[in-house]
């Protein structure tokens, strides 16, 4: 079965269009106002604080224009979404706990068997709330905190308070104030001094609803000499409709501590991604980005990272598969604010039936930000003629010595490689996706085996029926 | 007579307008070794490209036959699955993917079934051991940044492991060493000598001394001049292409 045409359009073969009846205990109207902010506030019974924080970032929301760069927003319809759908009365302790349709969907996305076999804690959500969260007990003991983001708040106010909203403001950009106004679940993670979780912790995130806004909000917060991997995967069914996801993720890494944060975002096409995620990174810490982009109608997502202290490093990989209908518009920023510090970006996109990717980076650094190294590295493949790719490298520096280099290649794939795959019994769609795997080799191999084979599988999927 | 395995009769090749072959007739039996010699550009690599279904050429008249069947219509990955390979002069680059993991792809595609790995991984090291080849080899992008030697031995291993009925090895000898000539010679030999029909395209009698071809063939300005046994090609090794420069010109007229 490839090509399936369920509501709206799917090429290739998408296999989590699936959809379960909706069930839900609270699924609140169409349509965003002030009411539907504070009530999702009081039905969560949370502090003053984060009440007011909300309508400020509501008031923002509808104050700030829509970005008029990057992707086509302009049938982004607000006032068809449902801005809160809470699925469950509480999360479950166990899957057996779920309803029946949820635990179905986590069993067919393969979470439960995930759980087991190479994560060390996770969380599902579903629509607006988290259902399920795990972590194992010999990091509990350890003091690693691994909550949905409303426990985080319930449970560690005072942290969540001094932290929520600095890295990424209310008022950033439109759709990181729509976040904070109406943000529902997402992960709230803290990893105590000089503790390592070797084993990576992941979430995941299901759209099940029709017309659905998710605003998961994420807060990660690694202490000093710490590392933890985060790993997010995401889908949806396919409706005519569109949804919406406008997610926010802050991340503070302090002195000497690692956190990575892999995503393999994998919306089905008639949902509108517009992330704000970004990381700031103390003395000697290090944050890497691994961003996988397959799904989603619209993307929007610039993966940031603020070298705060001296001698931190980031690293931003990237990977975005545009088919048809699909625009992906990702990137990467690094702000270099202090000496010493050190950048890796590579972004590797392919286009193809039509799909649009473009790449948009961001350096910068300030004066005062002495022996900076940046590499940005941006490969485009292009699969056929309908399809597009664009890059904006933009590149702000202040210090002279700045040690700065860009690379960008735009390439299709070549005749004799092809014929050479071939003369070895390769389809030309077996070629193709061989050629399009080595591609994207030097970002898949940073991610732990299932992932990469999860994520060359995705492609070949996504791509199936494309070429040929 | 036993049957012709693959079988090239009055073929004519054009590209892009030019025409390169002119006529071309061949007869090759499994378990043969031809030779295919003639000077640069006269259309020994193409003749190469067009069995295998390379898409840039036309046929503009003739036949290809392969155990009976027309393949002219047939993409190049069909002929592989019929056990069709070309060892290719210039093979290009696969960045990113290793070879195993190529040889494997390609081995499943040709049987049209996946290989279970732990077999695969014991053929693939057995084939690299017996040509002489270090472990690693197999881990490394599939022609990026291979020597010359490099590129030819990986064709000879994935014709090893493809284990293809009929093979065409376009200067499978140009850029090797003379120990890594004898044992690429001797694993064309072996496979002949398991029933393998093989067309070896070459400039240099070296490596015809190992494989003493059952026929000798004289290409000039894209037609076949001469046919012969082991007298042919000492004669050309003594006297160049020019007495056959003047039989194709003498056949023209
Ligand atoms: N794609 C092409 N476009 C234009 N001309 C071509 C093309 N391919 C081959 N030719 C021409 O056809 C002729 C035969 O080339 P071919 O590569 O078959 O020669 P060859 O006998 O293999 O030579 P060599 O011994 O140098 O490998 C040459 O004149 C070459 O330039
Ligand atoms: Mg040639």
């Amino acid at each position: 079965m490839s090509g399936s045409q369920v509501e709206g359009f799917q090429i290739g073969e998408y296999r989590y269009g699936f959809h379960e009846p909706e069930r839900y205990v609270y699924k609140a109207p169409r349509g965003l106002t002030r009411e539907t902010v504070l009530h999702i506030s009081e039905m969560k019974g949370e502090p003053a604080w984060m009440r007011d924080l909300r309508l400020r970032a509501f008031d923002l929301f509808l104050r700030k224009p829509m970005p008029t760069w990057g992707a086509d927003l302009s049938k982004v319809d607000f006032a068809a979404i449902h801005y809160y759908v809470r699925p469950t009365e509480r999360p479950g302790r166990s899957w057996e706990d779920l309803p029946e349709e949820i635990r179905r969907t986590f069993d067919r996305l393969g979470i439960p068997e995930a759980e087991k076999k190479f994560l060390a804690g996770i969380g599902a959500q579903y629509e607006s709330e988290m259902v399920y969260h795990s972590l194992r007990e010999n990091l509990r003991r350890q003091g690693v905190v691994f909550l949905d983001m409303d426990s985080g708040l319930r449970e560690f106010p005072e942290l969540v308070r001094e932290y929520f909203g600095t890295v990424v403001p209310p008022g950033d950009n439109k759709f990181a104030a729509l976040n904070t106004a109406v943000w529902s679940g997402g992960s709230f993670i803290y990893v105590p001094k000089g503790v390592s979780v070797e084993v990576p912790l992941q979430a995941y995130f299901r759209i099940n609803a029709r017309a659905m806004g998710q605003f998961e909000r994420t807060l990660i917060i690694a202490d000093e000499g710490s590392f933890v991997h985060y790993i997010e995967g995401c889908t949806a069914p396919i409706y005519s409709e569109d949804s919406l996801h406008a997610a926010v993720v802050e991340i503070i890494v302090k002195r000497g501590a690692r956190v990575r944060y892999t995503t393999i975002q994998n919306w089905s096409t008639n949902v509108y991604n517009l992330v704000t995620k970004r990381a700031v990174a103390e003395e000697e810490a290090t944050m890497e980005w691994v961003d996988g982009n397959i799904g989603s109608k619209v993307t929007m997502k610039y993966p940031a990272v603020i070298l705060k202290g001296r001698g931190a490093k980031a690293e931003i990989l990237s990977v975005a598969l545009a088919g048809r209908g699909q625009h992906i518009d990702a990137g990467a920023k690094v702000i270099h604010l202090a000496p010493d510090t050190a950048s890796h970006v590579v972004s590797k996109s392919i286009s193809h039936s039509g799909g649009r990717s473009t790449y948009r980076g961001l350096v910068r650094v300030v004066r005062g930000a002495v022996g900076v190294k940046n590499a940005v590295r941006c490969d485009a493949l292009i699969l056929d003629e309908d399809s597009r790719s664009d890059t904006y490298p933009h590149i702000d520096v202040e210090e002279p010595d700045a040690q700065l280099g860009h690379e960008a290649t735009v390439s299709r794939i070549g005749d004799e490689q092809l014929f050479y795959l071939r003369s070895r019994g390769l389809r030309e769609s077996e070629a193709v996706a061989l050629l399009v795997r080595g591609f994207i080799e030097p970002v898949v191999r940073e991610l732990p085996m299932e992932y990469a084979v999860e994520l060359n599988r995705l492609i070949e999927l996504q791509m199936e029926g494309s070429v040929g | 007579m036993a049957s012709v395995d693959l079988l090239v009769k009055g073929l004519r090749v054009g590209i892009q307008g030019k025409e390169i072959l002119r006529g071309i007739d061949l007869s090759l039996r499994r378990g043969e070794i031809h030779a295919l010699l003639g000077p640069n550009g006269s259309g020994k690599s193409t003749l190469a490209y067009v069995l295998m279904g390379h898409p840039a050429y036309e046929v503009v008249a003739g036949e290809i036959r392969l155990f009976g069947e027309d393949i002219r219509g047939l993409d190049p990955d069909e002929r592989a699955r019929r056990g069709l390979f070309l060892a290719f002069q210039y093979p290009a680059e696969v960045p990113g993917v290793a070879l195993s993991n190529f040889l494997r792809t390609a081995l499943s595609a040709i049987r049209e079934q996946p290989l279970p790995p732990l077999q695969f991984y014991k053929t693939l090291h057995q084939r690299l051991e017996s040509l002489g080849m270090d472990p690693g080899f197999a881990d490394r992008a599939v022609n990026e940044g291979f020597s010359g030697g490099e590129k030819k031995r990986s064709e000879i291993l994935q014709m090893s492991l493809l284990q293809p009925k009929i093979a065409i090895l376009d200067e499978i000898d140009s850029g090797l060493d003379i120990d890594a000539l004898r044992v690429v010679a001797n694993e064309v030999r072996r496979m002949a000598d398991e029933g393998v029909g093989i067309l070896v395209i070459t400039h240099y009698q070296r490596i015809l001394e190992y494989l003493k071809p059952d026929l000798a063939h004289v290409m000039i300005q894209g037609r076949i001049v001469r046919s012969g046994g082991p007298d042919l090609v000492r004669e050309l090794e003594a006297a160049g292409y020019d007495a056959f420069r003047t039989e194709a010109v003498e056949a023209v007229a």
